[in-house]
């Protein structure tokens, strides 16, 4: 269990320039995520275009790893089917959780957040951002807490 | 900062023989030596205390106060003797004032529900600090639901220390009660408390003072302190977890009523009404944590025989060197600068997350807390989110200060 796996060079390099930073407005959907223990604070704007996520912005604090994991998951669902993106996010959700989840290509680059699952302390670092857009997704204006 | 801390190292304090008699400091973490730096969450225990508890259960095993068989007799005799060593820790006047309770929290609890509730109107005021743990922020929320009691706060300025000024306002209203800490677990700030009481009791507000992190580290008199309530926990004390005591003044707790009722709190019990036992027992209901309230005898005893001024000049000196090291780190804020502080700190790395941290330092063996130190007020005050925290005790050494130093400059070039 080195830091390296947890700490990749992508998820390093999200952390330091992260990516659709900011906030769309108007916003078609969007939902606040807050992680008490942490203190992390996230904003996701999502617009809307015929049932595909056509851009996405997120703001807020975070550690590296929550930063990189909002910042990979925006590159990562835009252009998507809302489907798709359901699907997607269910697919991270098991493979950073669920022990026996093996890596699937579907994942792309958010494989670089897999290594989390060996730091149980921080695994709500990375699921954080997905369930707050899960809760953007299912409705319009949300707040979600990891505790 | 403390005027002791620039002289030098007392004569006869042996760090290396110390650590000796913590055998957990021996393991590795990650392939690294530990450095355990998170004693104001817990500390170790000394072989002394680890014996304690094995011998207890091995020898002695049996519940106290109900058998009259050779071993409840032990065990008995070694539960009250542990009142009397906590009793002379704090120099409480009677082993009556000496509740055996789970810990700091379910002592400030037991005074906000028992003390509060029957001593308390609606419209008396209770006075906490911003500085607080929220141990000693919730129950009088609790307190304040139940009982239309109003809760007020002492704001604490940048440096983390209380505005004087405002707690002497305050006390102008109707307070019936002052909690604050005795030494802050985020900030480090040692407070005045001997003229923080003398200014309630002249004002007629009996004071709590939650202990939690000063016991271990401070010289604590009870009486010279003249405070009403001292609540403390064993296992930050090298000591038992889920064993912690509550000092009262017996008058007061005399005219408390039980906060829970069981067995051992009462003299007789009838299908119309029950009589209840005399201090302490009185608030002991149920079988206690015999063997917990022995091993945090045992520590008590442990503090008793060191050279207190001496672990203070120690734990002191580290402190300087950390903060010293600290200033020569860019972009390592320190939080506050209290006038007196205790061995603990906290600090914001620039580009670094506490979390991010929290793991770093943790892969180098080096074990410090992060977050918000459950002291959410303390951490809007200051506007940040989290921080990272070091907290010495005192089998820490300067070349464990050392270590953390370069781990955090390693920190710094690994997430830029």
């Amino acid at each position: 269990m080195d830091l390296e796996s947890l700490y990749q060079e992508v998820v390093i390099d999200h952390n330091r320039h992260p990516r659709n930073f900011g906030r769309l407005e108007p916003a078609d959907r969007s939902a606040e995520g807050h992680n008490p223990l942490c203190g992390d604070d996230l904003l996701l704007t999502l617009r809307l275009e015929r049932e595909r996520i056509s851009e996405m912005r997120f703001e807020g604090q975070g550690c590296a790893i929550s930063t990189a994991s909002a910042s990979l998951m925006s590159e990562a669902v835009q252009g998507l089917e809302l489907r798709a993106a359901c699907t997607l996010l269910e697919r991270f959700l098991k493979r950073v959780t669920d022990p026996a989840a093996e890596a699937s290509p579907e994942l792309g680059k958010l494989e670089a957040l897999a290594g989390v699952r060996k730091f149980p302390g921080r695994v709500k670092c990375a699921t954080l951002c997905w369930h707050t857009l899960k809760a953007a997704l299912n409705g319009g204006e949300r707040n979600v807490s990891t505790e | 900062m403390s005027s002791v801390a620039r002289q030098p190292v007392a004569e006869g304090f042996d760090v290396e023989r110390l650590r000796g008699d913590f055998p957990l400091l021996t393991r590795r973490v990650h392939d690294h030596p530990l450095v355990y730096l998170d004693n104001a969450a817990t500390t170790q225990k000394p072989e002394t205390v680890l014996r304690t508890l094995d011998d207890y259960y091995r020898n002695t095993n049996s519940n106290v106060h109900r058998g009259v068989h050779y071993l409840s007799e032990l065990a008995s005799a070694a539960y009250e003797q542990a009142r009397e060593q906590l009793c002379a820790l704090v120099n409480a006047a009677s082993e009556r004032e000496i509740l055996f309770l789970r810990g700091t929290t379910e002592a400030i609890n037991l005074v906000a529900g028992s003390y509060g509730g029957a001593c308390l109107r609606p419209g008396d005021e209770v006075l906490i600090t911003e500085m607080e743990h929220h141990a000693n922020i919730v129950p009088w929320q609790l307190l304040r639901d139940r009982c239309g009691i109003r809760l007020r706060w002492v704001p604490i300025n940048e440096h983390g220390d209380l505005i004087w000024e405002e707690y002497e306002r305050f006390l102008e209203g109707p307070v019936r009660l002052v909690a604050l800490t005795h030494l802050s677990n985020s900030l480090g700030t040692i407070n005045p408390l001997r003229r923080v009481i003398q200014t309630a009791h002249a004002h007629g507000a009996v004071v709590l003072v939650d202990g939690a992190q000063a016991v271990p580290h401070l010289p604590v008199d009870v009486r010279a302190l003249d405070c009403d309530f001292y609540a403390f926990s064993g296992h930050k004390m090298f000591g038992p977890t889920g064993i912690g005591v509550l000092y009262g003044r017996e008058s007061l707790l005399e005219k408390m009523p039980p906060w829970q009722g069981g067995g051992d709190m009462i003299k007789a019990v009838s299908m119309e009404q029950t009589t209840f036992n005399d201090l302490p027992a009185k608030f002991e209901a149920g079988t206690p944590h015999i063997a917990g309230a022995i091993g945090l005898g045992r520590s008590a005893e442990f503090l008793a025989g060191l050279d207190r001024a001496a672990v203070l000049l120690h734990e002191q000196q580290l402190l300087e060197s950390a903060l010293a090291a600290c200033k020569e780190i860019p972009g390592l804020r320190v939080i506050g600068e209290p006038h007196a502080r205790g061995g603990l700190f906290s600090f914001v790395l620039e580009g670094v997350h506490a979390h991010d941290l929290g793991t770093f330092l943790d892969h180098r063996g080096i074990a410090v807390r992060t977050g918000h130190h459950c002291c959410m007020p303390v951490m809007r005050h200051f506007k940040i989110p989290a921080t990272t925290r070091v907290s010495f005790a005192l089998y820490n050494t300067l070349e464990e200060v050392q270590i953390l130093a370069r781990a955090l400059l390693e920190a710094q070039r690994f997430f830029h």
